[in-house]
């Protein structure tokens, strides 16, 4: 039978099924970790932050913390039993706790252990410190002022000769576009539970994206062996890249603090202090020069992309590479060449978030087409339909890798359809003739997201599948839940290749003592990589079963079959809990792990050259807003999106990964803003004064759709695609949207120029220097 | 006088002897094992948290969405709680529920239990329809930052045509346990971490403030609970004023309407909106659903934020305070109230018993403009409420320009105010106004906006309000419910 026409197990992998812990999350009975239960005697630990964005340590007076009702232990840098080092990618410029500088406003100085977390919280407060000021770094103009310290080597990109191409293309221009960083604002803050064992282990309950990392570090900071720590995590109340290495710190800490008392130690992050210590996405400043024609051809851009990437180099190097992957978004530049400028800055050490910097590096493409639009007097879409990659000729990226799969022009020309498009701007261009306040726009913009980790060593996975001779399965793998849905996708696929219904299949937390040696759930690989280590771990056992199941009852192994109603072996039908413990009796193994990489991958970036995704995945998403010229005020009235999710493993599951995406990549560019004082402190430390998406600011007319037919060309999982970052990207068509609607101001000749977050304070100021230009 | 708080806990009756008047209800809860209930932010405005609070007003069962992690267990006193453990089970859920599951209302499943508490307390909100605005309100207060918020209002708009739940049947059950809990008993707790008292009348009230000027009032708690979870106060003598009868009273005369200090925003909006409508509909954006489920009007006033939005809306509406001490009362224009940042004319021991707006003139126009980053709970940038009246020949006869986050306090444009006194309302007055308010204002820059975005938007509200009473052109957003598809 092929595998197409193979009959699914109602809710299998390749159709819908509800999130497998959605009865637990809607009646309040899923556990996050500060709702396990509590091992007795466990002492709760909060960190004490610098006050200072950069300063020496004269002294640290911690007698009134030490003495304060309750504390039973205070840990400073020289408490650390191994290293004092959490630096994720062995840069060794990331103490855990201070040693004798403070290098920005919130960093762990020392942590308070206390029999409550209300008398740790209390106890923080008695700290006398006394600093020696330095001069604060905090943003990317400051940052290149004094000279341009780097966190991470720079990294250069280039195709053809970029200078050459410039100077001989007929029409030519430069410009800037500002991006603001996105605080993450997983609802769960950073949290960590550890519980000393015997003879040195230590078993750690994180909310982490990357439970191999955490353990690595807590044995680190212990100074033992990784065997002796274990890392579990069951399920995280949202993560989106924040805590891929920001959950280290809460569990190094809680680990300590476990060590050195003996008891179970807690550490739970304040909203306010988890957002002031941990780290954000970047901010970007793009510098960008791009040669064209008349018709709107592109041919050669030259950027730079800049990045305030805070104190440490955390993940800078890869995010800001990842820009720089992406800042041809779906466009083919006959010459080209990007170079980065990873800053150090005394600021929160920015790290992963949904993306990773691939949608910095889009926002800046997508500013030079709507550049070359309003230079040319084109229509940006007319724009994009001549600039994309093609299928045979003009397909080879700034990183010599070639597009065989690109689909954006079919995407985009099918939602232009779809949405009305053409005859919706003709209406929006009428309306705001005649109104004098109120002005609306429209925008249509790609997306095309490379898929794999540009670390090729990260594309790799392990799964263990057991089934038990009652004919239940459990499956265990390496990616963690975090609301993706990845774990129900993963239940999917065994019930697809066992023909089991869900009740069946357990999914069990997720702990380095079951699959070791893995990776982060993160670039949206969650789903590819272990669903084939799942898939191969399924297979190694089914492969066993087949094989006794044929020779026992003399049929060939293909008539050995896995179906809805039972096994089928030749003509008989048989429960797979039946063939399980036959299979049990005769002493052949039921269990497996599985292991996958993803194949054809490669990246020099000394060269800067390679294949390093795997494929792409594409979309496009119109966006149409309203513009009060008085304040500023926006909404999105309307949005529709077309997104390649390829066969995907759940359609319902990927459309919520879209619309949820979009969101969070609206408020990325409209309403959420980051805002430090002059001497380094984020005033935006709380829900209060940093402003995600509420309700009521979901597009008025929300329209997603998957596209249809569309199997990845790539052996993937069932010819699956990523979905968790491509969809965040889709937000870029608001932010130019409302570009659009300020350029009424000047009949359209005038690209605004509007950076992000497109705040009612920044329209309000391109608005008036519009007008400016008119006057 | 009695030594104890007392509510009920699902099916349990809770009696508290020895609570700290300042322990929350959400550490409360979590201790007490009832992990459902989530810390997301500590600062009520996440909404993870939110718990369902049952009230009798009027022999009639409210049921009110609040924020756990800013009310204390002390303010609880004689009401009826629930969390999402009483909602419903795996095996039994509430509609609610159901409609979350099948509309993939839930991703990571943190904020979801806050979620499924307020859309349980929306079914139960009279006038309740599908209504994608009136969603968008009860939601306000509730943030998730996987789905996009689309499923979940699917899943709310599902659950309005699924029958009654388990709390329907028991009606009288709640409501002869609510009878029994509320003795009209002055509440008095003394321990290791402080005094606490719930005044059971208003006189009982003036003369323990009398006596402990010290004593800090909490009626919502919206504002004082930040000070313990955020602040790490902790505050000797907490009295608290949410259910002192004279206080939750609303008193309409030709006058106008009277706000007692214990009536929540949530109940005055209405009352509000008849003699004000577009006050009525910005208290609509003031706080969330929960925020104002608690917290005051006259709270608002009292702790003298300069961004409060209730008080330049009511020094606009030429509004009276009533201050109270021991048994000496005295009102004074509440714009008068206000001296400097941090500084109000309160004196030791006294309290504010209720502000009277005023029934605007006949001809009045009244105007009220909130702008921030965020249109639903957020802070203002800048509020502008304007009061207007114009006589038969169009020349106006008196103005009021209040404004919050211009100054330290919330403050008349006194300058722009004399610009238009006496003119016709015309495109030159306005700019007479638009200019002279350049001179009433030297406003921050924050977080929240620069200055000169301060000083743009005070002039261009001006404008707003003159095309809106002039019938110019439209000159704000529709913000009309949606979520369609075409």
């Amino acid at each position: 039978m092929s595998e197409a026409h193979k009959i699914l197990v109602q809710g299998a992998a390749s159709t819908s099924m509800k999130h497998e812990s959605a009865i637990l999350h809607v009646t309040g009975r899923a556990n996050y970790i500060d709702d396990m239960p509590e091992p007795k005697g466990m002492l709760h630990v909060v960190p004490g932050l610098s006050t200072k964005a950069h300063a020496r340590i004269v002294s640290m007076d911690l007698s009134a913390v030490r003495s304060a009702p309750g504390v039973v232990r205070v840990l400073t840098a020289e408490d650390v039993p191994g290293e004092n080092e959490i630096s994720p990618v062995h840069a060794h410029d990331e103490p855990l706790l201070a040693t004798d500088h403070v290098y920005y406003w919130g960093q762990p100085m020392f942590a308070v252990v206390a029999t409550s977390r209300q008398a740790a919280r209390q106890a923080v407060r008695l700290a006398k410190i006394e600093y020696e000021e330095k001069p604060a770094i905090l943003n990317v103009a400051q940052a290149r002022e004094a000279g341009g310290d780097l966190v991470w080597r720079p990294l250069v990109m280039k195709r053809g000769d970029v200078d050459a191409g410039l100077a001989a293309a007929p029409r030519r221009l430069s410009g800037s576009i500002t991006m603001g960083g996105q605080e993450h604002f997983y609802l769960e803050g950073q949290a960590a539970l550890a519980q000393p064992g015997e003879a040195g282990e230590m078993r750690v309950w994180s909310s982490t994206q990357h439970p191999s990392e955490t353990q690595h570090l807590v044995a680190c900071v212990l100074g033992r062996p990784h065997h002796l720590v274990t890392t579990e995590v069951r399920r995280m109340g949202g993560g989106f890249g924040g805590k891929e290495t920001q959950a280290n710190a809460a569990a190094c800490l809680a680990a300590i603090a476990a060590d050195l008392t003996g008891q179970a130690a807690k550490m739970r992050l304040d909203r306010d202090d988890d957002m002031m210590m941990t780290g954000k996405r970047h901010d970007f400043v793009v510098d960008y020069d791009v040669g064209f024609t008349d018709d709107g051809d592109i041919l050669a851009v030259d950027m730079v992309l800049a990045a305030r990437c805070g104190w440490s180099a955390d993940l800078s190097g890869p995010v800001v590479d990842r820009a720089l992957f992406h800042a041809d978004n779906a466009y083919f530049y006959p010459d080209v060449r990007f170079r980065s400028e990873p800053l150090r800055t005394n600021t929160q050490s920015n790290t992963a978030y949904r993306g990773f910097g691939g949608p910095q590096g889009i926002v800046a493409a997508e500013r030079v087409i709507e550049e070359v639009a309003f230079a040319t007097g084109l229509d940006p879409v007319t724009v994009r339909l001549r600039n994309f990659y093609g299928t045979t000729d003009r397909n080879v990226t700034p990183y010599h890798m070639t597009v065989e799969d690109s689909i954006s022009r079919e995407i985009v020309t099918e939602l232009v359809r779809r949405c009305d498009y053409a005859k919706r701007k003709e209406e929006i261009r009428a309306f705001n003739k005649t109104s004098r306040y109120i002005k609306r726009g429209i925008a249509l913009t790609p997306v095309k997201f490379g898929i794999s980790f540009t670390a090729t060593h990260y594309n790799q996975a392990g799964a263990l599948v057991h089934v038990y001779t009652d004919g239940s399965v459990q499956v265990n793998h390496g990616g963690t839940e975090m609301g993706q849905g990845l774990h129900t996708k993963m239940v999917q696929i065994a019930m697809r290749e066992f023909g089991l219904t869900s009740d069946r299949v357990r999914i069990t937390a997720t702990t380095t003592g079951k699959v070791p040696n893995t990776s982060a759930t993160a670039a949206s690989s969650g789903a590819d990589l272990n669903g084939m280590a799942v898939l191969d771990a399924i297979t190694k056992i089914k492969r066993r079963m087949i094989a006794f199941a044929a020779e026992k009852w003399s049929v060939s192994e293909e008539d050995v079959q896995f179906l809805p109603d039972g096994v089928h072996v030749g003509s008989d039908v048989m429960t797979f809990q039946q063939l399980a413990w036959q299979v049990y009796f005769a002493r052949i193994s039921l269990s497996s792990n599985g292991f996958y990489k993803t194949p054809k991958i490669s990246w020099d970036p000394a060269t800067g050259r390679g294949r390093p995704f795997f494929y792409f995945a594409y979309g496009a998403a119109c966006a149409e807003v309203s513009v009060d010229l008085l304040t500023g005020e926006n909404t999105m009235d309307r949005v529709d999106i077309l997104h390649d999710a390829g066969q995907s493993l759940n359609p319902d599951i990927d459309v919520g990964q879209i619309e949820g995406g979009f969101v969070q990549g609206a408020g990325w560019l409209t309403m959420e803003e980051l805002v430090w004082d002059p001497a380094g402190r984020l005033r935006t430390h709380a829900p209060s004064t940093y402003k995600i998406p509420a309700c009521s600011d979901r597009p008025r007319i929300f329209n997603v759709e998957l596209l249809e037919n569309a199997p990845n060309q790539e052996e993937t999982i069932f010819r699956s695609k990523a979905v968790g970052e491509p969809p965040f990207v889709h937000g870029v068509a608001v932010l130019q949207a409302i570009s659009d609607a300020l350029a009424s101001l000047n009949d359209y000749k005038t690209c605004p120029q509007l950076d992000a977050p497109a705040t009612p304070e920044r329209v309000l100021r391109t608005a008036m220097s519009l007008r400016a230009e008119i006057d | 006088m009695r030594q104890a708080v007392q509510f009920y806990l699902g099916d349990d009756r809770i009696v508290l002897g020895d609570v700290s008047p300042t322990l929350t209800l959400l550490d409360w809860l979590r201790e007490r094992g009832r992990t459902g209930t989530k810390e997301g932010c500590n600062e009520g405005d996440c909404g993870a948290c939110t718990v369902l609070v049952v009230r009798l007003e009027q022999d009639r069962l409210v049921w009110r969405a609040v924020n756990a992690c800013i009310q204390f267990v002390s303010m609880l006193d004689g009401a009826q709680v629930y969390t999402i453990e009483d909602l419903g089970t795996p095996d039994a859920p509430h509609p609610v529920q159901t409609a979350m599951v099948e509309q993939h209302g839930s991703q990571c499943g943190f904020c979801t239990p806050g979620f499924v508490m307020s859309m349980a307390a929306y079914r139960k909100t009279p006038g309740a329809t599908d209504d994608d605005a009136k969603i968008d309100d009860a939601l306000a207060g509730n943030l998730c930052r996987c789905t996009g918020y689309a499923p979940i209002v699917r899943a709310m708009k599902q659950s309005m045509t699924a029958g009654p739940d388990r709390f329907d049947v028991q009606v009288q059950t709640i409501t002869e346990r609510l009878v029994a809990l509320n003795d009209g008993e002055t509440v008095q707790l003394s321990g290791p971490e402080g005094t606490l008292t719930v005044p059971g009348n208003v006189d009982v009230l003036a003369e323990v403030l009398e006596q402990n000027p010290d004593a800090t009032i909490v009626a919502g708690a919206t504002d004082v609970g930040l000070w313990v979870t955020k602040g790490m106060r902790q505050l000797r003598h907490v009295v608290a004023i949410g259910r002192v009868p004279e206080l939750r009273r609303m008193e309409r005369t030709a006058e106008g309407l009277t706000i007692g200090a214990a009536v929540t925003y949530q109940e005055a909006q209405s009352r509000i909106a008849e003699l004000l409508p577009d006050a009525g509909e910005m208290i609509r954006r003031l706080g969330s659903t929960q925020v104002r489920n608690s917290a005051t009007v006259c709270g608002n006033i009292a702790n003298g934020s300069p961004i409060g939005d209730g008080p330049p809306m009511f020094i606009a509406a030429g509004a009276t305070l009533h201050l109270r001490l021991g048994n000496e009362r005295r009102s004074l224009p509440l714009e008068s109230y206000f001296i400097a940042y941090g500084k109000q004319d309160r004196r030791s021991g006294e309290f504010v018993e209720g502000v009277t707006i005023p029934v605007p003139p006949q001809n009045a126009q009244f105007r009220a403009y909130k702008i921030s980053k965020r249109f639903d709970q957020d802070i203002s940038a800048v509020l502008g409420a304007f009061m207007m009246e114009r006589n038969a020949e169009g020349v106006i006869t008196s103005v009021r320009l209040a404004y919050g986050g211009m100054a330290a306090i919330p403050k008349r444009a006194e300058q722009a105010e004399a610009a238009l006194l006496g003119r016709v309302w015309d495109e030159e007055a306005l700019e007479a106004a638009r200019a002279a308010i350049a001179q009433d204002f030297t406003p921050l820059t924050d977080m929240r906006a620069t200055d000169w975005y301060r000083r743009t938007v005070a002039a261009n509200l001006l404008t707003r309000f003159f095309e809106e009473t002039t019938g110019g052109p439209q000159a704000r957003l529709a913000r009309t419910g949606g979520l369609a598809h075409v």
